[in-house]
C-alpha cells in the first residue's frame, strides 16, 4: 500500500491539502493542479506544450483505438491502484488486438475533498505504469464534482495503437478445434478488492495481478505462424465465463473447459467457497486468453511461459462445433455443466 | 488445496458411484434438504453420473427461496425508510418482492448494504449512530447463531439503534412437513450438514420412527454427497429405518451446545409461513420476548403489507420436491435469474436458478469429451 507521509506537497498546491471545487474550475488553481502534479509526473514534450489537443507521428500500420473508464473502490488496494490499473487497462485492450500501444488519454474526475497526496500517489503510479509499459499521456482533462458526488476519483483513458500490417486478431475469428491458453491465475484481482469492501473485510494476502500485457502479447505472436492466434482477450469484468462467452457468440462455436486446468490460487479459491462465488465469474487485471490454432498451441504456450507474466500459462481446453454460443465445462467428478453467462455482479451467498 | 481436493478426487468419486450402482435395485427417492447440497449436485454434475434407479429429490432448504413474500414486502418498506442502512446478506437482494426488490430499492436511493456477517452491520451501527441499522435476520439453524449472537451483542453493549428483522425457519419441522404432504413421493433424507454441525442430530430419531425413513447426515464436496447417497440406498435396500452421521468430520451428536443455549435465549420458536408451502406449525424462530426490542418488525411500523404472489410460479411443488424446476411450464420462459418470478430462480442455492445455470441445457452424450 502507498505510504502518504513520503509524498511531500510542491508550492503552492499545500495551501489546499485537499480537492476543492475551483481546482476544476479552470482557473488559476486548475493551472497549478496541472503544472504541480500532472506535468511533472507525466512529463513529455506533446504534454507540456498544454495545448487543446495533441499532434503525434504515427508509424505504419492500422490504427487501433479503445477507451475505458475506471470507477475502482478502494482507489488503492493490494497489488495497485486506480491510476496503474487505468494505463494497465486500456494497454491490455490495445493488446488484445495485437497493437502496439503508443498513445493515451487521460481523463479525471475528482471528488471534493480527495486529498492532494492521494491524488498525487494515484499520478505517480500512472506515471510508472506508462513508462513500464512504453506509452505516453499525450492529453489530459480534469474535472472536479461536489463531495458526496462521485468515490474520490474516477479515471478515463482512451488509447491509441498500431496493428502491424497482415496481423488479423479477433473475436470472431475463432475456429472450432482452436485450444485455449489463459496466462495465468484467475480470480485475483476480483478477490483483492472484495476483501477490502466495507462489511465483507477479510484478512487475506491475495494481491490484484493488475499489469500490462503487451509485451506478453508480443511473445505469443511471434512464436505463432501468421494468423495462428485467432482471438485474444483480458478477461476483467464477468471473469473468465464471462469473456469466454463472448467468443463463443461472435464466433459462434462452442467452448468446453476442464475445471481441473483452471489455475486458481489457493486463497483465492479459499475465499470463493467461503463466500459462495465461482472463481470463473471473477475479474483479473493482468491475465490474458489466446485462441490458438491447434498445432501451434504447444509453440505458444511455451513462449507465453518464458514470459514472466505467462510463468503459469496453461491450456484449459478449446472451442468445438457441438452447442454453438454455449460454455460447458468438466467438473471435477467428471461431469459436465452448462457454465452460464453471468448477469450482473456475483451475490455473494448466505451461508 | 486442504478439506477440498480430497473430497472432489475423481476416482474416488467413480468408486462410490460404483458402489451406488452395485447396491441398487430398484428406483429410489431421496430428498437432499439443504439448497447447498442441491446447488454441489447440480454444479458438480452428480446426477448425471447417479444410475438411472436413484432420483435426487430437491428440498425446501433454501433460506433464500422460502422466506415469506410478505416479510420481503416488509423489508423492502423498512429499507426505503429515510435514515435507514438495510443490511443484508447477498443473494436476498434480488429476490422479488410483490413489487420490486432490494436492488431497486437501493438505486431508488435506499442505503441497502450487502454483508457477509451480522456482526459487520452491527460495525456498521456503531459507526453510524445517527442512523437505524437493520439486518435481515433469515436462514435455517446455520445462520441462527451468529444471528442471535449479533442481538445478545446489541443488548449487552447497548446499541439502540440496530435492530433485526427476523424470519428464521428450522429444518426438523420442514422434513416433517414434507413427509406429510399429500402424495408425497420422498422415501429418505440426506440431512443437511451445516444445520446438523450446530443443532447435532440428535432431533432425527423421532422422525425416523414416526416415518420410518433414512436420514443421513451429509456435507457438501461431491465425495460427501455421493457417500450420504451411498448410505441411504443401503439403508433402503436393506429395509432400514436409521439415522446415520456421514459428516462426522463436522457433526457431532449433540452439536454445538453453547450455540444452541444462545438460540435458546435469544430465539423462541413459532408457526412459520413458507414460501410456496405455506404455515408449518412451529417451524420458525423469532426474537424471545427478552430481545422484543431489537425486533425490527416492532421498531418500524410501515403499516399493512398487501403481497401479491406470481400466479405463474410454482416454487412451492419444487420446494415440496413435487416438481422438478425444469418441469415448471414458466421456467426458461417468464422466469429467468434476470426475470424471476420466485426465489428458487434467484439464489444460487435455488433449486431453479441451480436447474438454469448449471442443468442440462445440452445432453450429456450429444457433447464431445476433450
Amino acid at each position: 500500500m502507498p505510504d502518504f507521509s513520503n509524498w511531500s506537497c510542491p508550492l503552492p498546491l499545500r495551501d489546499f491539502p485537499n480537492v476543492v471545487m475551483g481546482h476544476g474550475g479552470g482557473g488559476r488553481l486548475s493551472s497549478e493542479l496541472i503544472e504541480n502534479i500532472f506535468v511533472p509526473a507525466f512529463s513529455n514534450a506533446t504534454l507540456t506544450q498544454l495545448a487543446d489537443s495533441s499532434v503525434l507521428d504515427r508509424p505504419t500500420g492500422r490504427i487501433a483505438m479503445s477507451t475505458d473508464s475506471f470507477v475502482v473502490r478502494p482507489l488503492f488496494f493490494p497489488g495497485g491502484c486506480i491510476g496503474d490499473l487505468a494505463v494497465n487497462g486500456t494497454v491490455n485492450d490495445l493488446a488484445m488486438s495485437g497493437a502496439r500501444p503508443l498513445y493515451l488519454s487521460a481523463g479525471f474526475i475528482l471528488e471534493e475533498g480527495l486529498p492532494l497526496s492521494h491524488l498525487a500517489q494515484i499520478v505517480d503510479s500512472m506515471a510508472k505504469a506508462a513508462n513500464a509499459a512504453g506509452v505516453t499521456i499525450v492529453t489530459g482533462d480534469t474535472k472536479v464534482v461536489e463531495r458526496g458526488h462521485g468515490d474520490g476519483c474516477y479515471i478515463n483513458t482512451s488509447g491509441v495503437g498500431i496493428v502491424p500490417d497482415g496481423l488479423s486478431v479477433a473475436p470472431s475469428l475463432v475456429r472450432p478445434g482452436d485450444k485455449i491458453i489463459v496466462s495465468g491465475s484467475i480470480g485475483d484481482h476480483g478477490m483483492a478488492i472484495l476483501s477490502l469492501r466495507e462489511g465483507l473485510t477479510f484478512e487475506t494476502t491475495i494481491r490484484s495481478d493488475c499489469a500490462a500485457l503487451h509485451t506478453l502479447v508480443e511473445s505469443a505472436l511471434a512464436a505463432a505462424a501468421s494468423n495462428a492466434i485467432r482471438a485474444m482477450r483480458d478477461p476483467t469484468r464477468g471473469g473468465l465465463a464471462a469473456t469466454l462467452h463472448e467468443i463463443a457468440g461472435a464466433s459462434d462455436v462452442g467452448i468446453e473447459i476442464d475445471e481441473s486446468s483452471l489455475p486458481v490460487r489457493g486463497e483465492v479459491r479459499s475465499a470463493c467457497e467461503l463466500l459462495g462465488l465461482d472463481p470463473l465469474f471473477v475479474a483479473n487485471e493482468g491475465k490474458m486468453i489466446a485462441f490458438v490454432a491447434p498445432e501451434h498451441a504447444d509453440a505458444v504456450l511455451a513462449a507465453m511461459r518464458r514470459h514472466p507474466l505467462g510463468a503459469e500459462a496453461v491450456i484449459i481446453g478449446r472451442a468445438v462445433e457441438e452447442h454453438p454460443r454455449s460454455l460447458v465445462a468438466k467438473t471435477a467428478i467428471g461431469a459436465l455443466r452448462v457454465v452460464a453467462p453471468p448477469l450482473g455482479e456475483q451475490l455473494p451467498r448466505i451461508c | 488445496m486442504k478439506y477440498l481436493d480430497e473430497f472432489r478426487d475423481r476416482e474416488l468419486a467413480e468408486r462410490l458411484l460404483h458402489e451406488i450402482r452395485q447396491t441398487v435395485t430398484r428406483p429410489w427417492t431421496i430428498m437432499e434438504v439443504c439448497g447447498g447440497q442441491t446447488h454441489s449436485i447440480i454444479r458438480n454434475g452428480i446426477h448425471q453420473l447417479l444410475p438411472a434407479e436413484v432420483e435426487m429429490v430437491h428440498g425446501p432448504g433454501c433460506p433464500v427461496c422460502v422466506t415469506p413474500l410478505e416479510v420481503i414486502d416488509r423489508a423492502l418498506a423498512i429499507a426505503a425508510t429515510p435514515n435507514v442502512i438495510f443490511c443484508s446478506f447477498g443473494d436476498m437482494l434480488r429476490v422479488p418482492g410483490s413489487e420490486r426488490d432490494l436492488f431497486q430499492v437501493k438505486s431508488a436511493g435506499g442505503d441497502v448494504r450487502v454483508v457477509y456477517s451480522p456482526l459487520d452491520a452491527l460495525q456498521i451501527a456503531l459507526k453510524n449512530p445517527d442512523k437505524q441499522i437493520v439486518f435481515f435476520g433469515i436462514g435455517f439453524e446455520t445462520t441462527a447463531p451468529a444471528n442471535g449472537m449479533a442481538v445478545h451483542q446489541a443488548k449487552v453493549k447497548n446499541i439502540r439503534n440496530f435492530s433485526m428483522l427476523v424470519s428464521h425457519v428450522l429444518v426438523p419441522p420442514a422434513i416433517e412437513a414434507v413427509l406429510q404432504s399429500p402424495g408425497n413421493r420422498v422415501q429418505s433424507f440426506l440431512a443437511a450438514g451445516h444445520v446438523c454441525s450446530v443443532m447435532g442430530y440428535w432431533q432425527y430419531p423421532e422422525i425416523v420412527d414416526k416415518f420410518k425413513v433414512p436420514i443421513v447426515v451429509t456435507g457438501f464436496e461431491p465425495l460427501d454427497i455421493l457417500e450420504g447417497i451411498r448410505r441411504v440406498v443401503l439403508q433402503l435396500e436393506r429395509g432400514e429405518a436409521r439415522v446415520e452421521n456421514a459428516y462426522a468430520r463436522m457433526v457431532s451428536h449433540d452439536g454445538n451446545r453453547p450455540a444452541q443455549d444462545l438460540l435458546a435465549e435469544v430465539f423462541e420458536v413459532c408457526d412459520r409461513s413458507w414460501r410456496g408451502i405455506g404455515c408449518i406449525p412451529q417451524s420458525g424462530w423469532r426474537l424471545s420476548e427478552k430481545y422484543r426490542d431489537f425486533d425490527a418488525e416492532v421498531r418500524f411500523d410501515v403499516g399493512s403489507i398487501h403481497s401479491n404472489e406470481s400466479t405463474l410460479c410454482r416454487s412451492g411443488d419444487v420446494l415440496r420436491g413435487a416438481l422438478k424446476p425444469h418441469e415448471c411450464p414458466a421456467f426458461g420462459k417468464e422466469c429467468t435469474p434476470r426475470h424471476p418470478l420466485g426465489a428458487t430462480m434467484v439464489s444460487s442455492e435455488g433449486a431453479c436458478a441451480a436447474y438454469y445455470n448449471y442443468g442440462g441445457i445440452i445432453p450429456a452424450e450429444s457433447l464431445t469429451h476433450a
